[in-house]
């Protein structure tokens, strides 16, 4: 075909089949501009890949300063100052006998002693005039707890650890004004200061006085509400990805609702707390700041997730595998349950873990519903009022007193510890699920 | 078209549309429950299309529509009182992809009989498995790892589970689908020796593209065209001395 033009070119009139095209030369694959073009597609790759580590170096980065900085900040929330207080029970005035305290009766009798009084008295007369301030408002609780448990020491003078107050707690773990660093430095010198593990940060609930506030009421209140939201929306979203994606036909009606769903994912989450007002408080007046409340909007809002991740999760299923269970007889019911259920349960699971995730950490829509109230003792019932962790770690962050900022900090671990456990226990069932075949 | 005195399935006037499109057009063939028909036909023919016919499975397709008879042992199968799930237990099916469960060997072959109630206790349960790897031809390969995923196999096994699987519900007729185009030679082989050894117990209908295999396997050849039936014989009789032209061409290469 080389000489086809030439051809034509010579002999006029001669036609050529075709528009004849030239030929192509043969490719030289070791010229400059190719080396340096294979130089380039390097430096691209090279590049592309430096991109993508500084990415997950910077995200790792942040991760970890978030997590030095909450666990600096907050470490010291779990931890409690308590000073060494003698207490003269003999010559203290209650009148208490060690009998009373034994029998069944103890609790009524140690209620009507003033016992607030005489912590007051013993720390005034053991640290000076300004003794009963540098105590805890929550110390005489200490006392009476020693008092209770050993009523022989009604006729000895003993010495009580008690928690120390605000102020020299903050001052203690080396934050505090000067004055109260005095004091401390004082107490240091007598051995009459220690810190140790602030159990009742655990047990306790919230409270005015940061020296007695604990996470426990929060905690089990956001027990509660995850409680109520999974039992929602986990069945009713599985339900609901299954009978769409297995069962349902594919018209408007269909059309509209999956529309519907993917929208629901993504409204912003105060108008579910504004629906659940309305709905669950208004319409159906079930109790204010209780957790069913709060489980069931988040469950509202969490729902979406499931049914989305859940769709996918089932389409991702072969079709080979229904035909395979068809073939043999089995029911669709039979084919749902025992094939596709199990093979799109891992993503279903991580759906669930993504929207409980979220759940656990909405703030916003539980306001709505007042699960901002101040909760002195964690709810027993689904219908007490509660509140959670992450609106408990906002209430604190708001608060003037100083003893709050390192309670907010160690409220956000346990909260995060809270998350971790969630997720692990989500990710422990996806693998066990993944790994029985 | 009436080959047998008394056919296991017969089909009469079957017509099958996809929407508007007919994929098969008024289609009569009978299957005697003592041999194996294969149907063979260029791709795109209707052969898979019919063959899911004879056991429901085009029902999962909405926008499939079947008019015409289809009969088993002389009940019709698209009668309303037919109960489809007992149906597929009686027609069972092989696919063109070997498709075992994600579960383990024994589960794959136990899946049929359990559903249906057909073991009374573990050990009946024990013993159909391991008839029904036998008669597959697979248990001396497989009895040492009954707990292995299925999956784990390799292509010709997995088909030979799935033959299994099919059998352990005690079926009387299996449609198989193309089910040695994802094997090699010498898988292919033994699925063909197996279909040997089924033939008689079965009635087995199977669609294949590879027209040696079909002289091979079967006793009687369909040939399928633009979803209608040009010629149906005995095997011998179509790759041998093919009364249509249409056919002669077909098998002797000239298209498909």
């Amino acid at each position: 075909m080389s000489d086809a033009p030439t051809l034509s070119g010579l002999v006029p009139g001669v036609a050529t089949t075709a528009p004849a095209q030239p030929e192509r030369a043969p490719t030289d694959w070791r010229t400059q501009s190719m080396q340096r073009r294979i130089r380039k597609r390097y430096a691209s790759e090279r590049r592309f890949r430096l991109l993508g580590l500084a990415a997950v170096v910077l995200s790792a980065g942040f991760l970890a300063v978030l997590l030095v900085t909450m666990v600096y900040n907050g470490a010291s929330g779990f931890l409690q100052t308590r000073i060494a207080l003698p207490v003269d029970f003999a010559h203290s005035g209650l009148l208490l006998t060690p009998a009373e305290l034994r029998g069944p009766g103890a609790d009524l009798a140690l209620s009507t002693a003033n016992i607030e009084g005489l912590t007051d008295s013993s720390a005034r007369a053991a640290f000076g005039p300004d003794g009963d301030r540098w105590v805890s408002d929550g110390g005489w609780l200490r006392v009476r707890q020693a008092l209770k448990h050993d009523p022989a020491l009604l006729t000895a003078r003993t010495t009580i650890w008690v928690p120390a107050a605000d102020t020299l707690d903050v001052a203690a773990k080396r934050q505090g004004d000067p004055a109260a660093e005095a004091i401390v430095a004082k107490l240091q010198a007598r051995h009459a200061i220690s810190t140790g593990f602030n159990l009742p940060f655990l047990t306790a609930s919230d409270s005015n006085d940061p020296t007695r506030a604990g996470i426990w009421g929060a905690f089990k209140g956001s027990l509660f509400t995850m409680l109520v939201t999974l039992l929602i929306a986990f069945p009713v979203g599985v339900l609901s990805a299954l009978y769409l994606e297995e069962y349902a036909p594919r018209n408007r009606w269909t059309d509209l609702i999956e529309v519907s769903i993917n929208n629901l994912a993504a409204v912003p989450s105060i108008i579910f707390g504004l629906l659940g007002l309305a709905v669950f408080l208004g319409t159906f007046g079930l109790p204010r700041s209780a957790s069913i409340v709060g489980g069931l909007t988040l469950a509202l809002m969490t729902m979406p997730v499931i049914v989305i991740s859940g769709r996918n999760a089932i389409k991702g299923v072969p079709p080979s595998i229904r035909d395979a269970a068809l073939g043999v007889g089995a029911s669709p019911i039979q084919v749902v349950f025992h094939h596709v259920l199990p093979l799109a349960l891992p993503g279903i699971l991580t759906g669930t873990i993504i929207g409980m995730a979220r759940a656990l950490g909405e703030t916003a829509p539980l306001l709505m519903i007042g699960m901002r109230a101040f909760i002195a003792s964690p709810p027993a019932r689904l219908t007490d009022p509660a509140t959670v962790l992450p609106v408990q770690i906002f209430l604190w962050s708001d608060q003037i007193d100083r003893g709050f900022v390192e309670k907010t900090s160690a409220a956000i671990i346990v909260l995060l510890a809270f998350l971790l456990a969630m997720n692990g226990f989500a990710i422990y069932l996806r693998n066990k699920f993944e790994t029985r075949w | 078209m009436t080959l047998t005195n008394h056919p296991k399935i017969s089909a009469q006037h079957v017509t099958v549309w996809y929407g508007a499109k007919k994929a098969i057009d008024d289609v009569s063939l009978d299957f005697g429950s003592d041999h194996v028909t294969s149907l063979i036909g260029p791709s795109g023919c209707g052969k898979s299309t019919f063959l899911r016919t004879l056991n429901r499975m085009n029902d999962t397709i909405a926008a499939a529509k079947v008019e015409g008879d289809i009969t088993l042992d002389g009940e019709d199968i698209y009668a309303p009182e037919m109960d489809v799930v007992q149906l597929r237990a009686r027609v069972g099916m092989v696919f063109q992809k070997p498709n075992p469960f994600p579960k383990s060997i024994f589960e794959n072959v136990a899946y049929g009989p359990r559903i249906h109630g057909l073991a009374g206790n573990k050990s009946q349960l024990s013993a159909i498995v391991e008839q029904s790897l036998r008669r597959a031809g697979l248990w001396d390969e497989v009895k040492d790892r009954l707990t292995d995923s299925g999956t784990a196999l390799s292509g010709g096994q997995q088909q030979r589970l799935c033959i299994a699987r099919a059998i352990a519900v005690d079926p009387e007729v299996i449609l198989m689908d193309e089910p040695c185009s994802a094997l090699d030679p010498i898988a292919t082989a033994k699925i063909e020796e197996l279909i040997h050894e089924l033939k008689g117990r079965y009635a087995i209908v199977i669609v294949t593209h590879n027209m040696q295999q079909a002289a091979r396997v079967s006793q009687r050849t369909a040939f399928f065209h633009l979803g209608s039936v040009v010629e149906y014989g005995a095997t011998s009789d179509i790759f041998t001395n093919p009364r249509q032209e249409r056919t002669k061409d077909y098998i002797t290469g000239r298209y498909g």
